[in-house]
């Protein structure tokens, strides 16, 4: 088992340069780039744009830039004041040593808001999920157990719903509903904020940050909760009619015993891989939610970069999202060779 | 049941050019007009009938939804075909190149690919948006339909009749184009239909970002990129759209579940009674 952990990871090693590379590429080689789209408001003249294109490197071919990108450019003398000369050596480190380099945008390190941001992600994303479980675990073992039942055929229609409504038009529809048509009958305000974390200048409040909570949250969870009550509703079908399911029942077992701790346990074995396997895509999910909650975290940051161009920040996420993809892949199998003791790799 | 809803769907955007309104002429005198009997969806900021503009976005979304099909199974199939039915160091090289395209963090790469052509000046891709679009949705999600063929591929190939064909003397290519194709091509139809389904709502959440069909070229996610501004005076510019979405997007999902059942000869049996 650790040999094999040992070779997926070596094996991902080349993996992770080559998609690197091809998305450096992409990033540095897109016609306009983070100089096109600067500030119309306060328009700069050509030697200006000049004097940044030195600063941030833009003068140099690709390679170059990948390379300093890669391993940083501590080692050569670079142009920091943009005059053509090349003056000291460069800061970066490059991302090997683990420097994501400095936002064009910003002219901070890009790993200060990769830090906050990801928190936020990670805060919206837990609650997400774990809402999520809650509602999806016991719908999806009623609806097996009571299969082609009322409350079945109203949960497999609901679920087949939520899988094709657009996300980010769920969120419109939620802020159309309780931002704009329900109000507070004492206050007058609208029943829920519109977007954010919490209140700015208020102080801290429990009742606030969960107030913010409710909209975003939920248009997370709708997708993810039809998708895995629909996948265990399945897995426990399968699970149920096994012999040893029907033995525990012999044997006088209370029925939610039965279902909730002897079949739900095996039942949850194939959705634990496929919940490993969708991290990713939980990860890069939020982005519709963060866009329209004004949620200041991994997804709303990756769109301002996008529309910036800011390339250091761009590869930043970009590089972490392939290592979750990745990591992701390989914690799949792992779960599921330590869960399934049929499993062996070597 | 889907199908009915699919053959509205498609229909009322056929008959979309009946509509007494035209979807490009502007109307000052009538802005922003609520949902009526003249306008059944009402009217937007430069008067237009939204109706007829919803309508003829569906065959934008619709070809969209289309086009990534067919790249998915232009690229998929001889991808997954090659690699399962010769195996070996074929296989393993375009597997590795399939696994490469699956790490990439594919909502991420679509948005960055989107942003980067939305700026490229190629008259091409500026005359052809839909197409465009539909490009860089198929180019990242063929892996999914090339491992489905490729696992229908290897079981087959292994079939007593493959090669009782190859004794015959078939080449390579006729044993995989005339032989093994007809009997593998159930499970990627089914996928193929849901992938329509997927493109229609990777183009409407792109579009709606800004980064997908650009606004002279209406689509149901651009319709609502301005809705969230809007949001409080003119609901329905927000709701209409999404609804069309949701209408197509379940009922395509429909159709695909019926085919997977029609596919699936255990359930087939177990409706005939032979089971």
């Amino acid at each position: 088992m650790g040999h094999y952990v040992v070779r997926r990871l070596l094996q991902a090693i080349p993996l992770m340069f080559i998609i690197s590379i091809v998305l450096f590429a992409l990033v540095n080689l897109a016609p306009g780039g983070p100089l096109a789209g600067r500030s119309p408001s306060r328009r700069m003249n050509p030697e200006q744009v000049a004097i940044l294109k030195r600063q941030f490197g833009l003068d140099k071919p690709v390679a170059v830039r990948y390379l300093y990108w890669l391993v940083g450019n501590d080692w050569v003398k670079i142009d920091t004041n943009g005059d053509g000369i090349k003056d000291s050596y460069g800061q970066g480190k490059g991302i090997i040593r683990g420097d994501f380099g400095m936002s064009y945008r910003t002219r901070t390190p890009v790993i200060d808001s990769l830090r906050n941001a990801l928190k936020n992600t990670a805060y919206l994303m837990s609650v997400t999920l774990l809402v999520v479980a809650v509602i999806a675990i016991p719908v999806g073992v009623i609806s097996a157990v009571k299969q082609y039942s009322f409350f079945d055929i109203v949960v497999t229609t609901l679920s087949f719903m939520g899988q094709a409504i657009p996300e980010f038009w769920l969120g419109l529809i939620l802020l159309l509903i309780f931002y704009v048509w329900l109000k507070n009958p004492v206050t007058g305000e609208s029943l829920l904020p519109a977007g954010g974390m919490y209140t700015l200048g208020s102080e801290f409040s429990i009742v606030d940050w969960i107030k913010h909570l409710i909209l975003p949250v939920t248009m997370g969870v709708v997708g993810w909760v039809t998708w895995y009550s629909r996948f265990l509703r399945s897995s426990m079908l399968d699970v149920i009619h096994q012999d040893y399911v029907r033995t525990a029942r012999a044997k006088g077992l209370k029925l939610n015993k039965v279902y909730f701790k002897h079949a739900l346990r095996n039942a949850l074995l194939p959705l634990v891989t496929v919940f490993a396997l969708d991290l990713p895509y939980i990860f890069a999910g939020s982005l519709y939610v963060e866009i329209i909650f004004s949620w200041p975290g991994m997804g709303r940051l990756y769109y301002q970069a996008a529309i910036d161009r800011d390339y250091p920040m761009l590869m930043a996420i970009l590089t972490i999202g392939t290592l979750v993809v990745i990591l992701s892949n390989l914690l799949a199998d792992l779960v599921y060779a330590r869960l399934d003791p049929r499993i062996h790799y070597d | 049941m889907g199908c009915i809803v699919l053959g509205c769907i498609i229909l009322s955007i056929a008959l979309a050019g009946l509509s007494p309104y035209d979807p490009e002429k502007s109307d000052i005198t009538s802005r922003y007009q609520p949902p009526s009997v003249v306008h059944p969806m009402g009217t937007d900021a430069l008067g237009r009938d939204l109706m007829t503009r919803v309508l003829f976005c569906g065959r934008i979304s619709l070809t969209v939804g289309l086009s990534v099909m067919v790249i998915t199974l232009v690229i998929g199939v001889p991808v997954g075909a090659i690699a399962g039915y010769f195996g070996g160091r074929v296989d393993n090289i375009l597997m590795r190149i399939t696994d490469a395209a699956l790490s990439l963090p594919s909502l991420l790469v679509l948005i960055l690919l989107s942003a980067i052509l939305r700026e490229v000046d190629a008259p091409f891709l500026k005359s052809n948006p839909v197409l465009t679009i539909a490009s860089v949705i198929g180019l990242l999600a063929w892996m999914f339909t090339a491992r489905l063929v490729r696992a229908s591929y290897l079981a087959i190939r292994e079939m007593d009749y493959v090669t009782a064909t190859r004794a015959l003397g078939a080449s390579n290519l006729r044993i995989i184009a005339r032989h093994i194709f007809p009997n593998a091509i159930g499970p990627v139809i089914v996928e193929s239909t849901l992938e329509v389904a997927y493109a229609i709502l990777e183009e409407s959440g792109l579009s709606y970002l800004g980064f997908g069909i650009q606004p002279p070229t209406p689509s149901w996610g651009n319709l609502l990129s301005n809705a969230q501004e809007y949001l409080v005076k003119y609901p329905w510019l927000a709701i209409f759209p999404g609804i069309m979405i949701f209408l197509s997007v379940i009922s395509i999902n429909y159709i695909g579940d019926g085919l997977r059942d029609a596919f699936d000869p255990y359930k087939v049996l177990k409706k005939m009674g032979e089971v």
